[in-house]
């Protein structure tokens, strides 16, 4: 990895890894969190890889497993108690867990980056934004306390906060929610990443500055190449913004695809759920279609499936088919069309629907 | 001292813990509330220091109520110069004191005017910060702003310093109980000058509870002012003030030996801890014990209400209930 | 800023006015007599009396009363004790004895105080951060009262460690008396640095600061200890009051000749013009100190500033 000292300009020279194979590779993550009342299996054996350009969506509820995952990849997990039991990360070829922690380190900010919910508990209080954008010069660059401030400048203009050169100075807290996002998304494409990973930005914010923050990083991704994986639990984000969707349940990965095609046939039960309780304008006066039941234990993940209790499809016993008995049998996450992956024994069926 | 600082005093810290600053308000109905309580006490019952603070307190209270039986019978008044500074024996397990009176009974006898004067000083202290916080926060505006600085003015003033002031001054005045140089004056004293830190523990509460939605609700549906303040606000601050109080009791009972001691407190022939060691200074080579007992005694009794205080704390932290 | 410095600078006004009158009142308003509150038992010939009753004006009405206290005050003239000698001598003598003794007070509390905190709060659970819990329960509990004797004893009388008492041996003499009186605030200073390190490691900007990929170095030390230790700083600095309380007892236990011994010593001689000479000062002391606390406060959390 180079971490070239003497020139601010971020782009390494175009390494021949570069465009052969994804930037980054996912590989059977698992993560464990080894609590006082029992180990949590957060993350089950995930799978997914990011291309150049690509903007891949991580669905899921709360407690899906989608943040862990990506702190996995950040390497900001707290170890203890959270424990990566297997798997491998591999940015542009290189598998990050067989790093040590210093080649680590060094990924993290020029290679990946991130941005986090809730920007005003994110960023320090107590130093400018300024101070906080240059500090990625300083760190990774070696530059000089006034160069790392023009940069910071010039960021700030970048993702169209006004008056930069004056606000450069201001805390985080003199900033609005809207605001204090893009000072986030500045300070973590300071030196052009080649992947971005958004953990639910917009989350926190007003509809309508979130349009705008999500417009902001689509533009910075197209002029970048920047890979971004965001997560989130919005539907409505990941129809706007994402290429391709993965859909997280129970710390598995249970569905992927580009967006149209998960969307409008979801191939897995629980897709076919979120789809469906989405509320329509026409349906006014009628009932909500939840989802019935609770997100899983992560302490206790069901048998099988681990969607099975609230699945309307479940098969088990003399009515399913052997070897894919939805209590007994866990259903691999497997093609079941050309570029579309799911982990239901029965997709076809869903499909079909 | 300012209110930035007020956060940082040691009362206060305890008391933002308990509070919880920075958490959403806690509703302060009886379901609420009974969840609250059943987790501190299981928390509680795990906790060594409680136990070990519950026994000495009773053990000291029993000592105060029932002197006669830890002091095994002997009159603590009963002297014979013969024994003076006599050293500990297997007999008068603390020896004697300079008028030669058994001094195990003496420090026993002790116990009584610090316990008294802690827990009267304290209720003081409850009535007259419960009071102005609850005012002050609850109306705000004007009567917060004169309150707060009255509170400041007073904050100027360290306990002991103005403690000591009054108590000196104490005697040539004509009021009641001030000018007795009893164990009233000095618990008078004591919460004259130790009652800011509950009033701005009740103030930040009541404060923080005042804009509440439940607080709107009870309001909109025609409460009382006084009614809002004491059935749905008041009850939030009884974790904090719980654990102040405790703490509290430890702290005045330390301030009342060491103004004792200086001499501005009670007077001979009062028995209590802080004249035992104002007495016992000057024989400190020959006759150690005579320090050593009534300190020993004194820091047990103080430690009693601070592991207490601390447990509790500890407890009633939201924090840590998960 | 200097907004927020202007309100704090006004807003003190009034307590100071209010500090000095309440010691006024104590000592002169109050029903019954004050020439007793001066003089304590002592008999007071007539011709002293006049003298007295002149001086403090004791027979104009009350405020004539404070506003010459307060110009007393202002002109730098504390009146004198029984035996002539002016309040003002006797306090340039014995101040910086208790300021030698409050600065080693301080530097105990900070070095010891912070380092066992950040120890405790970096390891939470662990054997030392339990070791710290405990004993800093129990030093807590201990009166300083108590403290120094014992310390005395032991590490004075018994095992010659320490001078006893008084301060021949200079420097040296200010350590064990330093450290009682640093030893409640100094457990406290460690309590709330430990609070303020374990809360702040799990904080999202530090998570923040390690998703950029900082050295470690950088994210302890830049972003959480600063964090952490601005509510430590402000807190010593307010608990500068408590320890003028035991600066008392310290300096009379210890013999230190400084401002709290005197304000023993004549507690017991009865001198009541030093007593409130002495407390008036020293309150002055304590409200100017935590002004500049205050601003102190505002320069490292920018937060306040624009409150």
């Amino acid at each position: 990895m180079t971490t070239s000292t003497g020139s601010l300009d971020s782009h390494p020279p175009l390494d021949p890894a570069d465009g052969v194979g994804p930037v980054l590779e996912v590989d059977d993550l698992h993560v464990e969190f080894r609590t006082r009342s029992g180990v949590v299996n957060a993350v089950n054996g995930i799978s997914y890889t990011v291309d150049r350009g690509e903007t891949l969506a991580i669905l899921g509820e709360s407690g899906s497993g989608k943040s862990v995952s990506a702190q996995a990849i950040m390497g900001i997990l707290d170890v203890p108690p959270a424990v990566i039991t297997g798997g491998g990360i591999r940015f542009r070829g290189r598998d990050m867990l067989a790093m040590n922690a210093e080649d680590q380190r060094q990924i993290r900010g020029p290679g990946i980056s991130m941005i986090f919910q809730d920007a005003l508990s994110a960023l320090n209080p107590v130093y400018s934004v300024g101070f906080q954008i240059g500090e990625m010069f300083r760190a990774h660059r070696g530059a000089s306390r006034k160069e790392a401030k023009q940069r910071a400048v010039e960021l700030m203009d970048r993702v169209r906060i006004p008056a930069a050169a004056r606000r450069v100075n201001d805390y985080p807290h003199q900033f609005s929610g809207g605001m204090r996002q893009r000072v986030m998304i500045a300070m973590a494409l300071a030196l052009d990443p080649r992947i971005l990973i958004a953990d639910e930005p917009t989350t926190a914010l007003d509809v309508t500055v979130q349009a705008q923050v999500m417009d902001l990083l689509k533009d910075l991704q197209r002029e970048n190449g920047m890979g971004l994986i965001l997560i989130t639990h919005d539907l409505g984000v990941v129809n706007e913004v994402a290429d391709r969707v993965a859909v997280m349940y129970a710390g598995k990965i249970v569905e992927t695809g580009t967006v149209d095609d998960v969307f409008t046939r979801p191939a897995h039960p629980y897709t076919l759920g979120l789809m469906r309780s989405i509320p329509q304008v026409e349906a006014k006066g009628g009932r909500l279609n939840p989802i019935v039941g609770q997100p899983p234990n992560l302490a206790a993940i069901p048998s099988g499936c681990p969607f099975h209790p609230r699945c309307p499809k479940a098969r088990t016993g003399a009515a399913a088919l052997p070897g894919r008995d939805c209590v007994g049998d866990v259903p691999p996450l497997r093609l079941v069309m050309p570029g579309r992956e799911a982990a239901c024994h029965y997709s076809e069926e869903v499909l079909g629907v | 001292m300012t209110e930035q600082q007020q956060r940082l005093d040691p009362a206060q810290i305890e008391v933002d813990v308990t509070a919880g600053i920075g958490t959403t308000p806690v509703d302060g109905t009886h379901a609420r509330q009974n969840s609250l309580w059943s987790d501190a006490w299981g928390s509680l019952k795990r906790n060594v220091l409680f136990w070990i603070g519950a026994f000495l307190t009773v053990l000291l209270t029993l000592m105060a109520i029932l002197p006669q039986v830890f002091a095994r019978g002997v009159d603590p008044r009963a002297c014979d110069l013969a024994n003076s500074k006599a050293l500990p024996s297997a007999d008068h397990w603390f020896g004697y004191d300079v008028q030669g009176c058994d001094y195990l009974a003496n420090v026993v006898y002790g116990a009584r005017n610090s316990l008294i004067i802690g827990i009267f000083a304290v209720l003081v202290i409850l009535v007259l910060g419960v009071l102005v916080g609850a005012i002050a926060g609850y109306f705000g505006g004007a009567t917060d702003s004169v309150l707060s600085r009255i509170t400041d003015i007073f904050y100027a003033l360290p306990l002991i310093l103005g403690a000591l002031v009054l108590l000196r001054v104490g005697p040539s005045t004509n009021i009641p109980i001030i000018n007795s140089r009893g164990p009233g004056a000095v618990a008078l004293a004591l919460a004259l000058f130790g009652w800011m830190t509950a009033m701005r523990l009740v103030r930040s509460q009541v404060i923080a509870v005042k804009s509440s939605d439940y607080v709107s609700a009870a309001r909109a549906m025609g409460a009382s002012n006084s009614r809002i303040l004491i059935r749905h606000i008041l009850p939030n601050a009884v974790a904090p003030v719980l654990v102040f109080t405790t703490i509290t009791i430890g702290v005045l009972i330390a301030a009342e030996a060491t103004l004792t001691f200086l001499g501005v407190g009670l007077q001979r022939p009062a028995i209590s801890w802080g004249l035992q060691i104002a007495a016992g200074e000057s024989s400190i080579r020959s006759a150690p014990h005579l320090v050593l007992f009534p300190s020993i005694v004194l820091t047990l009794t103080v430690m009693a209400f601070i592991m207490m205080g601390d447990a509790l704390r500890d407890a009633l932290d939201p924090r840590q209930r998960s | 800023m200097g907004r927020y410095v202007a309100r704090r600078l006004l807003l003190t006004i009034p307590v100071l006015l209010g500090a000095s009158f309440l010691i006024f009142a104590m000592v002169y308003a109050l029903p019954g007599d004050p020439i007793r509150a001066l003089a304590g038992d002592r008999p007071v010939p007539p011709a002293v009396v006049a003298v007295l009753n002149e001086r403090f004006h004791l027979n104009d009405p009350l405020w004539v009363q404070y506003w010459e206290y307060l110009k007393a005050l202002f002109t730098g003239d504390l009146g004198t004790d029984f035996r002539g000698r002016p309040v003002l001598d006797t306090i340039a003598r014995t101040l910086p004895v208790t300021i030698k003794l409050t600065v080693v007070a301080v530097l105990f509390e900070i070095v010891i105080g912070i380092v066992a905190g950040v120890l405790a709060g970096i390891r939470r659970n662990s054997f030392f951060d339990n070791f710290v819990l405990v004993s800093t329960t129990v030093i807590v509990s201990i009166p300083i009262l108590v403290l120094a004797f014992l310390t005395q004893l032991l590490f004075g009388l018994k095992l010659g460690w320490f001078p006893i008492a008084g301060t021949r041996e200079g420097f040296y003499s200010y350590v064990l008396p330093g450290l009682v009186l640093a030893s409640g605030s100094l457990a406290y200073v460690a309590r709330l640095t430990r609070t303020s390190i374990a809360e702040n490691m799990n904080a999202d900007y530090v998570r923040t600061a390690r998703a950029k990929g900082l050295p470690q170095r950088t994210v302890i030390v830049r972003h959480m200890l600063r964090n952490s230790l601005i509510p430590v700083v402000t807190f010593i600095g307010a608990d500068i009051g408590a320890l003028l309380g035991g600066a008392i007892v310290t300096e009379t236990v210890f013999n230190l000749p400084g401002i709290g011994r005197e304000v023993f010593n004549s507690v017991k001689a009865q001198e009541g013009a030093v007593v409130v000479g002495i407390v008036t000062l020293l309150v002055f002391f304590f409200i100017l100190f935590n002004l500049i606390v205050d601003v102190l406060y505002a320069v490292l959390d920018p937060r306040i500033r624009y409150d």
